[in-house]
């Protein structure tokens, strides 16, 4: 396909994982290039994965100084202060991954995010945004909408021990070969702005309530001018009424579950080390799915030969829906245990 | 981050992990951050650069050092007070006993093979001890909690069997491919550089044995002069020419069946290799033995790419005189080991040129050596999934927070929305041999059968003992320990070669033997039933056992030790514990208050709901052609 080959030294070292996406997935893996920015526990399990995945290039953006709190569920910043003393969250962190993987490019970019150009991003495959106000990730998956090049787009959030992702892929065709004939498909996902804006009453009641909680602890950090993250059980009341109105504007009654999932989220906004090892490994494994999904009858035979063997409806079920991407939200909670992932858009567009 | 009371129950804790490889670097990563500050490391492998792309603690400079050693320093680098102890030692050892795991709060499993497993299982019973058990395979993975009384034991449910084909499949009629790689791997390979004492069903079973094996066992003798590219195409015209021809001659076999082609050195090859290109005397050898390599002179260089039939008998040929030339100090006692390049090239050519023999589509290298290894695939996301999720219920055993334990499915496409999926662990199952008393039943032929083929086909391969020891009734006939004189070893030996009926107290229809491992302490009783036939094809082993788990697959390690005569066993080893085949409705498992009071949960929440067979996730055995 893409001509190149893999060398002695890649198939060595990725020896066990082109057993599960191939050689082809691995080339592609090789060849993107990934910027992530906002670097804490979950986004730094995100950037070991694939680092040791192997993706072409790592840029990290993160200004913040290392201080005691940037060291919470992050172990790519050794816990020396003399070590870190003066530096940025992106430098130190930068500095962790490349020993992992002396084949992937890891560079830091210093900037203020909400003021990039659009053309910043023209560089990169794959755009992570971590930890930002609802205003940035508006700001940036607008510009990122307007580039040329199909990319994708993604947002994580990691509170106490819940998770929010999500993913814009745009407009993203991707093809399914059964054994008579090769189908075409595409999936056309909301805008970061569609997604968090779709009137209430039109999403499922059964959706996790973790949606509803981040939409109101990201109304409440705009209107109070909070940091994200930055909220104390203080808060409490002020939250609560937040979700009150919020449930009113939308004309949907309130769920008394919701009231304790944010007493949690506001309690303690630090990372649960757990949560942040499953979402940063969802992440990227969402993530490199999408990278090789394009070749689908190239990249996964051992994994469809692992599910041939298993007569079951589950496995047909599987194997046909192989290639599509996760579409468009996906939340943990550690309490619960569940990784589900949500489909919100609007459809009745 | 955690609350106060799963706080300080982690400081507290005091927890063993199992396993330092793909999960256990994720594993002991997440419970250092959690802060957990008193944890033990026990693993007996060391680096490997396939290891590298996903076990994030090593470094291409820790390559041959002990797992468990350097995942240590790696993690004290980052949460430099807390305390971690490694042992760079089989978990199975004596002296990681019951009293041992006794100054555990919890277990932690992070193991690659169905054998460690099992024995972890025993000895977190005995020390009653809780352990929380993992796997993965690819994007699949898995996460279960084992707790005495509360939850059923890792043995509870049938775990997949390890495959084993006929002999007479592997040595006569081969129809797939991996049928040819365990004639390359456990046969050929075996004879050529193994152990020479060992039995080998190598040869083509003859009509009149007697004259003909003297003289085909003298064929695998190396004269002391002997050349050994002529040695080599003597082997070569051996087993792929006239073992072939004298297997044709038994038409009966044929009949219904594809014959093969014999296959010989001089139709394939040119007169002499060495005076062609003096391949031998450039080949590369880089840093250490297992690097020795012939693809590089004979300009192979893509792994994945198919190799032709001349290529194969090139590469078999040069494979074997390199070992001779380079390695001839280790001929006599190799076994077959998948990070060993130059057996992978060898096994790969002489599994290739028997399928081109017998009509079966070759393979590439790196396909041969998946199979040939059982190479499990690994990715570091899912592992750093489980570690997230081994922790999380870690906690929970530590609060003993019993009716939040979950087991959790890690899968690779959603299931009702859900690609992380948590159950309800199931109760203990009442006839388990491991956590319960049931007696189990074996059909036998008392007469035939030896004590060896007892100890070595049921109590070591299916019941997963290590030490074990045989009583009937009050009759010590066979135990294993370093404490022994001399002259009960050679009671004991002498009892192995005796016929079960001929025991000093003989076992026969309707005898009840115990059969216990000390280590394990593991004790149970087996009815046995006399039974006159076999089936040879389906129950190659002469005798079945019934009432028990199925035994491990083992693992690519010490698959080449097992010395079956009847069956070749494969080693296809699953690091994704099997999921329950039954249905089996949560509620069932409920006491019938708490049933009342889930129905009556509004459908906010539906953590208790029905398995329907949540996802073959478990028999994700890797299909192995
Ligand atoms: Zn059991």
């Amino acid at each position: 396909m893409d001509g190149e080959e893999l060398t002695e030294q890649e198939t060595a070292l990725y020896d066990r994982q082109i057993r599960v996406w191939g050689p082809n997935g691995q080339r592609r893996l090789t060849k993107s290039h990934i910027f992530v920015s906002g670097i804490k526990g979950t986004v730094a399990e995100f950037c070991k994965n694939i680092v040791l995945a192997g993706v072409g290039s790592v840029t990290l953006m993160d200004d913040g100084l290392v201080n005691e709190d940037t060291l919470n569920a992050n172990f790519l910043i050794p816990p020396d202060d003399n070590a870190y003393m003066g530096k940025t969250v992106a430098e130190v962190c930068s500095d962790s991954l490349k020993e992992f993987n002396p084949m992937v490019l890891v560079s830091v970019a210093k900037g203020d995010l909400s003021t990039l150009g659009a053309e910043f991003f023209e560089k990169f495959d794959v755009v992570v945004i971590g930890y930002s106000s609802r205003a940035t990730k508006k700001a940036v998956n607008e510009k990122w909408r307007k580039l040329s090049k199909q990319v994708a787009f993604y947002t994580v959030d990691c509170r106490n021990s819940c998770a929010e992702i999500f993913v814009d892929l745009q407009n993203y065709k991707y093809t399914k070969k059964t054994l008579e004939e090769t189908l075409e498909y595409e999936l056309h996902f909301p805008s970061f702005h569609e997604a968090i804006t779709i009137p209430w009453k039109l999403i499922p009641r059964r959706t996790s309530k973790l949606y509803f909680a981040m939409r109101v602890i990201e109304v409440f950090e705009e209107t109070e001018g909070r940091k994200p993250g930055e909220c104390s059980l203080l808060d409490l009341a002020r939250v609560l009424e937040i979700s009150k109105k919020l449930f009113m504007a939308n004309s949907v009654s309130e769920s008394n579950i919701l009231d304790s999932v944010l007493e949690r989220l506001i309690t303690d906004t630090t990372e649960f080390p757990p949560a942040c090892a499953i979402v940063g490994g969802i992440l990227a494994q969402v993530l490199s799915r999408f990278l090789f999904a394009f070749n689908l009858l190239l990249m996964g035979n051992l994994v469809i030969f692992t599910r041939e063997i298993l007569v079951s409806q589950e496995v047909i079920k599987a194997i046909s829906r192989k290639g599509e991407p996760l579409k468009n939200f996906f939340y943990f909670d550690a309490q619960d245990g569940k990784g589900m992932i949500e489909d919100i858009a609007n459809y009745s567009k | 981050m955690a609350t106060q009371e799963q706080q300080s129950a982690i400081k507290s804790a005091k927890v063993l992990m199992v396993g330092a490889g793909g999960i256990g670097c994720e594993l002991l990563k997440t419970l250092a951050l959690s802060g957990f500050e008193d944890i033990h490391i026990i693993d007996m492998d060391t680096i490997e650069v396939s290891n590298l792309n996903r076990q994030f603690l090593f470094r291409r400079s820790h390559v041959g050092q002990s797992k468990a050693k350097v995942a240590r320093d790696a993690v004290l680098r980052f949460r430099p007070h807390i305390n971690i102890k490694s042992h760079h030692a089989n978990v199975k050892n004596p002296e990681f006993d019951a009293e041992f795991f006794k100054q555990f709060d919890v277990v932690l499993n992070g193991l690659d093979n169905l054998d460690a497993r099992r024995h972890v299982n025993r000895l977190c019973l005995a020390a009653d001890i809780p352990l929380v058990e993992s796997g993965t395979t690819g994007f699949l993975g898995q996460v279960t909690v084992h707790v005495k009384g509360k939850t059923e034991c890792y043995e509870c449910q049938t775990k997949p069997a390890p495959k084993t084909y006929p002999v007479c499949t592997i040595t006569s009629t081969p129809t797939k491919f991996v049928h040819c790689i365990v004639w390359a791997k456990e046969l050929l390979f075996a004879k050529l550089f193994g152990d020479k004492n060992q039995d080998n069903d190598l040869n083509v079973r003859s009509n009149n044995p007697a004259n003909l094996s003297k003289e085909r066992e003298d064929v695998f003798e190396r004269a002391e002069d002997e050349d050994i590219e002529q040695y080599g195409r003597k082997i070569y015209d051996h087993v792929f020419g006239s073992n072939i021809e004298a297997a044709l001659a038994n038409e009966e076999t044929w009949k219904n069946r594809r014959r093969p082609r014999p296959i010989y050195s001089k139709d394939v090859l040119p007169e002499s290799l060495t005076q062609q290109n003096g391949i031998t005397q450039n080949c590369s050898v880089t840093d250490g033995d297992s690097m020795v390599s012939v693809m590089p002179s004979l300009g192979l260089k893509n792994p994945q790419e198919l190799w032709g039939l001349t290529q194969n008998s090139l590469v078999f040929i040069e494979a074997l005189k390199l070992f001779f030339a380079k390695r001839k100090k280790e001929i006599g006692h190799l076994t077959f080991d998948k990070d060993d390049q130059l057996a992978v090239e060898f096994v790969t050519a002489a599994a290739n040129i028997r399928a081109e023999s017998f009509g079966i589509p070759l393979h590439s290298l790196f396909e041969a050596k998946g199979i040939a290894g059982n190479i499990v695939h690994a990715v570091a996301t899912t592992n750093a999934i489980i570690a997230g999720l081994i922790v999380i219920e870690a906690i929970k055993v530590l609060k003993k927070d019993a009716n939040k334990y979950r087991m959790t499915y890690c899968l690779e496409h959603p299931s009702r929305k859900m690609l992380l999926m948590p159950v309800e662990p199931f109760e203990p199952n009442p006839s388990c041999y491991v956590c319960s008393k049931t007696p189990l039943v074996l059909e036998i032929n008392t007469q035939k059968s030896k004590l060896r083929d007892l100890v070595d086909r049921i109590v070591k391969a299916k019941l997963g003992m290590n030490l074990p020891l045989i009583m009937h009734g009050a009759s010590l006939l066979y135990e294993v320990g370093d404490d022994l004189d001399d002259i009960m070893v050679a009671n004991y030996n002498a009892n192995l070669e005796k016929s079960l009926s001929e025991l000093p107290s003989p076992i026969v229809n309707g005898s009840i033997l115990t059969v216990e491992d000390l280590q394990q302490e593991l004790s149970c009783k087996i009815n046995v039933k006399h039974r006159e036939e076999f089936d040879e094809e389906k129950e190659p082993e002469g005798m079945v056992l019934s009432g028990w788990t199925q035994s491990p697959a083992t693992n690519g390690d010490n698959a080449s030790t097992s010395n079956n005569e009847n069956a070749i066993d494969v080693t296809e080893s699953s690091s994704v514990a099997e999921t329950p085949t039954k249905k089996r409705r949560h509620s069932e498992t409920q006491p019938e208050s708490h049933k009342k009071e889930t129905e009556n949960v509004e459908s906010e929440d539906d953590d208790l709901m029905e398995i329907e067979n949540p996802m073959m996730v478990s028999k994700k055995k890797k299909r192995v052609e």
